[in-house]
């Protein structure tokens, strides 16, 4: 016998038996016709699922393009600033970041298939629910209990092989869905350990960041001290200064990482 | 002839159209036997190409059974062997 006529038979004999249950053929109608519900709703929970797997998935590669825009824009500032090896090194965590994005978006698009795939399915089976409900209605109003077996045979074989297949639908889904949750829960961690540098944290700084704000901070020192020389330091120069110790108990961070700063010693 | 591509629905087939799959069905099962995955996925996706293009797609609304089920498109060889056996298959 072909491959393929063997899997209809085991398919089909598998759903039959999940419900073959009750004695009384019509109690099988009504237990089948909630089985029916309870799938459809086990569908639409796999439909949300999916979903938020997939809008995860979209949340980390946007988190991952503005690292990748950042560090191309400090590559820059390093090249302006004459410091090759630190745009080669921003360089270089960008295209480990971009190796990375490639990966999100083949996931987030795998989980868009199956999101597609679940919410046609979801479709399909609720089209044979509605008719299952349909037919047990009728064969309950028009038939006698033995009359009735025959039709209820026809109808419960037919919403069974639908049910079957939408049952391992959704468990494909969810095991892909739990592969890539793996996957996606060790990009949170990267994101959260500040290997690739959340963007949205306070002080933000990788060490990238904090050479280029040494480079600049120091050329505004000097500019600084420049115009001072010249006598023409702006006034807003010399306010905060009066009130200096306000500002630093306010600022304790930036006051540490100015400490950190061999520039800061010039100032 | 009712033909169903699980994850995407039932079909109506002229059984004649059927018989032109035979070669694909023997290629699937040569390509499971001897775990030939590039030589499953060909042979699979011709095999659903040539029911999607040769059938239609029967009422959603029916009630009827398959006479032939397939595997879903995106299927390994190892589903194949899991739909085959035992366990794997979860209906409801």
């Amino acid at each position: 016998m072909s491959l393929m006529k063997r899997i209809s038979l085991i398919f089909r004999s598998k759903a039959n038996k999940a419900l073959d249950k009750a004695e009384d053929p019509r109690e099988t109608l009504d237990y089948s016709y909630q089985r029916q519900l309870e799938l459809l709703s086990k569908v639409r929970r796999g439909v949300a699922d999916v979903a938020t797997s997939r809008k995860r998935v979209e949340l980390q590669v946007n988190q991952l393009e503005q690292q990748a825009t950042k560090l191309q824009t400090q590559a820059e500032k390093a090249i302006g600033a004459g410091r090759e090896d630190l745009a080669r090194e921003a360089l270089t965590r960008k295209s480990g970041l971009t190796s990375q994005i490639t990966n999100l978006k083949e996931q987030q698009a795998t989980l868009q298939g199956e999101e597609e795939k679940l919410v046609l399915a979801q479709q399909r089976l609720q089209a044979k629910v509605e008719a299952f409900r349909t037919r047990k209605e009728t064969i309950k109003a028009t038939y006698t209990a033995a009359e009735a077996q025959t039709r209820i045979g026809e109808a419960m074989s037919g919403i069974g092989e639908e049910m079957g297949d939408v049952g391992l639908a959704i468990q494909r889904a969810e095991d892909k869905t739990a592969q890539m949750q793996a996957r996606g829960a060790a990009i949170d961690e990267l994101i959260a350990s500040g290997a690739l540098d959340d963007a949205s944290q306070l002080n933000a700084g990788d060490d990238i960041s904090r050479e280029l704000d040494a480079l600049s901070s120091g050329s505004d020192v000097e500019a600084e001290l420049a115009r001072l020389k010249a006598g023409s330091a702006a006034p807003q120069a010399i306010e905060p200064a009066e009130d200096g110790g306000d500002i630093l108990a306010g600022q304790p961070d930036a006051v540490r990482a100015e400490g950190d700063n061999d520039e800061s010693g010039r100032a | 002839m009712i033909v169903r591509i699980l994850g995407e629905g039932q079909y109506d087939l002229e059984d004649h159209a059927l018989d032109a799959l035979n070669g694909l069905d023997n290629q699937i099962e040569q390509a499971v036997d001897a775990g030939d995955e590039a030589m499953f996925r060909t042979a699979l996706q011709g095999l659903l190409a040539a029911v999607r293009s040769s059938g239609t797609h029967h009422d959603p609304d029916s009630l009827d059974e398959s006479d032939l089920i397939l595997p879903p498109p995106d299927a390994t060889i190892d589903e194949v062997r899991e739909l085959l056996g035992d366990d794997g298959l979860v209906p409801g």
